[in-house]
C-alpha cells in the first residue's frame, strides 16, 4: 500500500484521541543528534485543524487492525473500515522528514490492538527505536501504553518516550463492563501505577547520575470520553482528581463523544458531539490545577452536572456571595485567583503593580483582568467597581449577557421562560 | 529655563536612538518626533541629525542598568516591534523613569510604560507562534523557509532555530524587513537581502508537502468543525506561508 493512503487511513483512525501536546520535556541540542525539545517548557503548536485543534505531534497509529471489540471505537474487529499497518522503518522516516520541515514537534504513536498488546506494544518499541537510535532523533515521542501489556515492555518503551500515557476512556467499571468488553479497570491502572512509580525512581536516579536512564520525562497523561456513558460531571472531575493526586498525571483529557457507531448502548449517530460540556470540564481542569480550587467545592451532590450557562468559576462565585467582594488592594494571591475574570497573569500583575501604590478600576483593565466578569466581585480602595450593589439575580443576569453573545445558541433556546 | 521643542533624525539602530535620548538631556531638547532616515517632511520645528557615538550609547546604557537591570532587555525587544513611534514611546518611557527612579518600573498600568508592554507581549505571541508557523523546504539538503512578520522577530527566532536545527544548513527569510537568517556549522548572521525567490520543489519535497497536507486535512474531526476557533489561534496573516493551506490541487476530493 502507498505511504499516503497508510498515513490517511492511520491518521484519520487516531484523530479522537485528544492529547496533542509536547510540553513537559527539555532536552538541549547535542551534538550528532537531530532536534531538540527544549524550545519552550509550554510546548509548540504548528498547526490548528479545521476543528481549532492543536496539531503539534505526527498523530498516528501504528495500526488500525484491531481484535478488541470496543462498541464506542471506530477501529473495532467487526467494523468495516480500511485496515492499514505502518512499517517501523517507514514511520521513523516520514517523522523525521515532518519534523526537519517544522511540520511537527515529534511523533505521538498510539495503536489499535494487533494480535495482543505485548505484539502490539513490541512493534511500537522498534518503531520508537529505529527513530531513537538509528535517526539519532533528540525531538519529542508521546507514546500510549496499552492496557494489558507486559511491565518489561511498559519500562522498555516509557525508556524511548517523552511522555506515555494509558487511556482510561470511559469514566466507571460499569461503562468499561458494556462498552468494551476486552479492557478492566485493573488492567487500566495496573500500567499508570508502574508509570508513577517508575517515573519517580528515574527522577531520584537522576540526582544521583546526571546521565541515569530516563523514563518518561515529561509524565503520564490519559484521555476520558465524555458523554458516550451516564456518569455525571461530578464523578467525572472527582476521578480527574484523584488522577492528579493519587497518580501524579501531567494531564487528563476530555473527549467529546463523536457517535461513529450504530449501538443501542450508545448515543444516536445524529447526537451532536456534547462540545460544551466538554469545554466546561476543561474550564474545570483548569481551575483544580492553577486556581487551588477542589473539586467538591465545584459540584457536589445537590449540584452533579455543570451550568451550561456559565463558568464553572463564575457559578462557584454567584453560590458564595459571602466571599465577595474581594479588595483588590489588599488580597493575596490565592484570593484574587478566585475572583471571576482574573487569571494567574493578571493577577500576578496586581501583586506587582499595587506596590507603588493604590490600584484603581481603570487600571485593571490595563492589566489585563476582564472587568466585565470582574466588575460584579472587586473593590478597588473600598469602592466598588459597579454604580450600584447589585443583588445575586442581577449580578446572575449581568453575567449571562455576557456569555449569551459567545455560546452556542442551542443552550438558550432549551432554556423555558417559566422555568 | 524651558526646554525646546525640536525633532531628532537617526540612523535607526539602537545605539543612535540611545544617542538621541543623550543628546536631549545634553542639550535641553524635548523631541517632538524621532524618526530614523531621510524623511523630507515639512515642519514647524527645527530637525537635527543626531549621529551615532558608542561612548554617549554606552553612557545612557550604564545609567539605565543602574536603574534595573531589566531595562536595557525591554527597551531592546521594544525597539524591535512595530509599535507606532516606537523611538518617541521609549523616549518617554526613559524620560518618566529617571524622574521618578526605579519603583516606576512596578507602576504596570502606568500610560508612559503599559503601550511598550504590550507591544512586546504582541511580539512575543508572533514569536511564539511562528515558531511552530515556519515552514522549511528542503532545497536539496538547504532548508529554506519565508516569514512575512509585523516585527522585527528574526533576532528572537534566531537561538530557537539554531537549537533545533543545529545540524542542518538553512535560511529563514523575513519579506517584510527584507532581512534573512543565515546559518550554517554552529554560525548564524542576520542580513540584510532586498528579495528572494524560492526555488521549484522537487519530487521528494513535492511528495513530503502532499503528505503533511493530507495528513492536516484527515486530522480534523468534521463534526467539531469551528473555524471561527482556527482563525482566532492561527490568524490568517500566516496562512500565506504555511504548507498546509496552500492547495495546489493534491488536497483530498471532497467527501460525499
Amino acid at each position: 500500500m502507498e505511504l499516503l493512503e497508510k498515513l490517511t487511513i492511520l491518521a484519520d483512525a487516531a484523530k479522537y484521541d485528544a492529547a496533542c501536546t509536547s510540553s513537559g520535556a527539555r532536552r538541549g541540542p547535542r551534538a550528532g543528534m537531530v532536534g531538540c525539545t527544549s524550545s519552550s517548557v509550554a510546548g509548540c503548536c504548528h498547526s490548528y485543524s479545521a476543528d481549532g485543534r492543536c496539531v503539534t505531534l505526527l498523530k498516528v497509529l501504528l495500526s488500525n487492525d484491531c481484535s478488541y471489540e470496543c462498541s464506542y471505537c471506530v477501529n473495532r474487529r467487526s467494523n468495516d473500515t480500511p485496515r492499514a499497518t505502518f512499517e517501523p522503518r517507514e514511520l521513523a522516516e516520514l517523522t523525521i522528514g515532518f519534523y526537519r520541515r517544522n511540520y511537527v514537534e515529534g511523533l505521538f504513536l498510539s495503536s489499535a490492538v494487533l494480535v495482543s498488546p505485548d505484539r502490539t506494544t513490541e512493534r511500537m518499541i522498534e518503531a520508537l527505536r529505529i527513530l531513537r537510535e538509528e535517526f539519532c532523533f533528540n525531538g519529542y515521542v508521546h507514546a500510549k501504553a496499552i492496557p494489558g501489556t507486559s511491565p518489561e515492555l511498559v519500562t522498555r518503551l516509557g525508556l524511548l518516550a517523552d511522555r506515555l500515557s494509558v487511556n482510561i476512556e470511559l469514566p466507571s467499571e460499569a461503562s468499561l463492563r458494556a462498552l468494551a468488553p476486552n479492557k478492566t479497570r485493573h488492567a487500566i491502572l495496573a500500567p499508570m501505577r508502574q508509570i508513577r512509580d517508575e517515573a519517580a525512581e528515574s527522577q531520584q536516579e537522576l540526582v544521583k547520575h546526571r546521565c541515569a536512564p530516563r523514563f518518561a520525562p515529561a509524565g503520564q497523561a490519559t484521555q476520558l470520553i465524555v458523554g458516550a456513558s451516564g456518569e455525571s460531571d461530578r464523578h467525572i472531575l472527582n476521578l480527574t482528581e484523584s488522577l492528579y493526586t493519587r497518580y501524579r498525571l501531567r494531564r487528563v483529557f476530555y473527549s467529546a463523544y463523536v457517535p461513529v457507531v450504530e449501538n443501542t448502548l450508545l448515543p444516536a449517530l445524529d447526537t451532536k458531539p456534547p462540545l460544551l460540556r466538554e469545554h466546561r470540564l476543561y474550564q474545570a481542569d483548569w481551575l483544580l490545577r492553577f486556581y487551588g480550587f477542589r473539586a467538591s467545592e465545584l459540584l457536589d451532590e445537590s449540584q452533579p452536572d455543570f451550568d451550561p450557562r456559565l463558568d464553572p468559576k463564575c457559578c462557584w462565585a454567584l453560590r458564595h456571595p459571602e466571599f465577595f467582594p474581594v479588595e483588590v488592594n489588599r488580597a493575596d494571591y490565592e484570593t484574587l485567583l478566585r475572583v471571576p475574570g482574573m487569571g494567574v497573569v493578571s493577577a500576578k500583575r496586581i501583586l506587582v503593580a499595587r506596590r507603588t501604590g493604590p490600584l484603581h478600576a481603570d487600571d485593571l483593565k490595563k492589566l489585563g483582568v476582564v472587568m466585565k466578569r470582574a466588575q460584579y466581585f472587586l473593590t478597588c480602595s473600598g469602592r466598588l467597581a459597579t454604580p450600584l450593589r447589585l443583588s445575586g439575580a442581577a449580578v446572575l443576569a449581568g453575567l449571562l449577557a455576557l456569555e449569551r453573545a459567545t455560546a452556542p445558541q442551542s443552550v438558550y433556546e432549551q432554556l423555558s421562560l417559566f422555568a | 529655563m524651558k526646554w525646546k521643542d525640536i525633532i531628532y533624525q537617526y540612523d535607526g539602530s539602537f545605539d543612535g536612538l540611545l544617542c538621541c535620548i543623550f543628546e536631549s538631556y545634553t542639550q535641553r531638547e524635548y523631541p517632538t518626533a524621532i524618526y530614523c532616515g531621510e524623511e523630507d517632511e515639512w515642519s514647524l520645528f527645527e530637525t537635527r541629525l543626531v549621529l551615532t557615538d558608542a561612548a554617549h550609547a554606552q553612557r545612557v546604557g550604564r545609567s539605565l542598568r543602574k536603574l534595573s537591570p531589566d531595562v536595557l532587555p525591554l527597551l531592546r525587544r521594544c525597539f524591535l516591534t512595530c509599535l507606532p513611534d516606537k523611538e518617541l514611546a521609549i523616549y518617554r518611557f526613559v524620560a518618566k523613569l529617571y524622574r521618578e527612579g526605579p519603583s516606576y518600573l512596578t507602576r504596570l498600568s502606568d500610560d508612559a510604560y503599559q503601550p511598550l508592554l504590550r507591544a512586546v507581549r504582541a511580539m512575543s505571541a508572533e514569536v511564539e507562534h511562528l515558531r511552530g508557523f515556519v515552514r522549511f523546504s528542503d532545497y536539496g539538503g538547504l532548508l529554506g523557509a519565508e516569514i512575512a512578520p509585523k516585527n522585527r522577530v528574526l533576532p528572537l527566532l534566531r537561538g530557537h532555530f539554531c537549537a533545533r536545527c543545529h545540524a542542518e544548513t538553512f535560511f529563514l527569510y523575513d519579506r517584510t524587513h527584507r532581512e534573512a537568517l543565515l546559518y550554517a556549522n554552529g554560525r548564524s548572521r542576520i542580513v540584510p537581502l532586498e528579495d528572494f525567490r524560492p526555488a521549484p520543489p522537487d519530487a521528494e519535497e513535492t511528495a513530503y508537502r502532499q503528505l503533511w497536507r493530507r495528513f492536516y486535512d484527515t486530522i480534523a474531526i468534521r463534526e467539531r468543525e469551528n473555524p471561527g476557533l482556527r482563525m482566532s489561534r492561527m490568524p490568517k496573516r500566516y496562512w500565506a506561508q504555511m504548507t498546509e493551506l496552500q492547495h495546489d490541487g493534491d488536497a483530498l476530493p471532497p467527501k460525499p
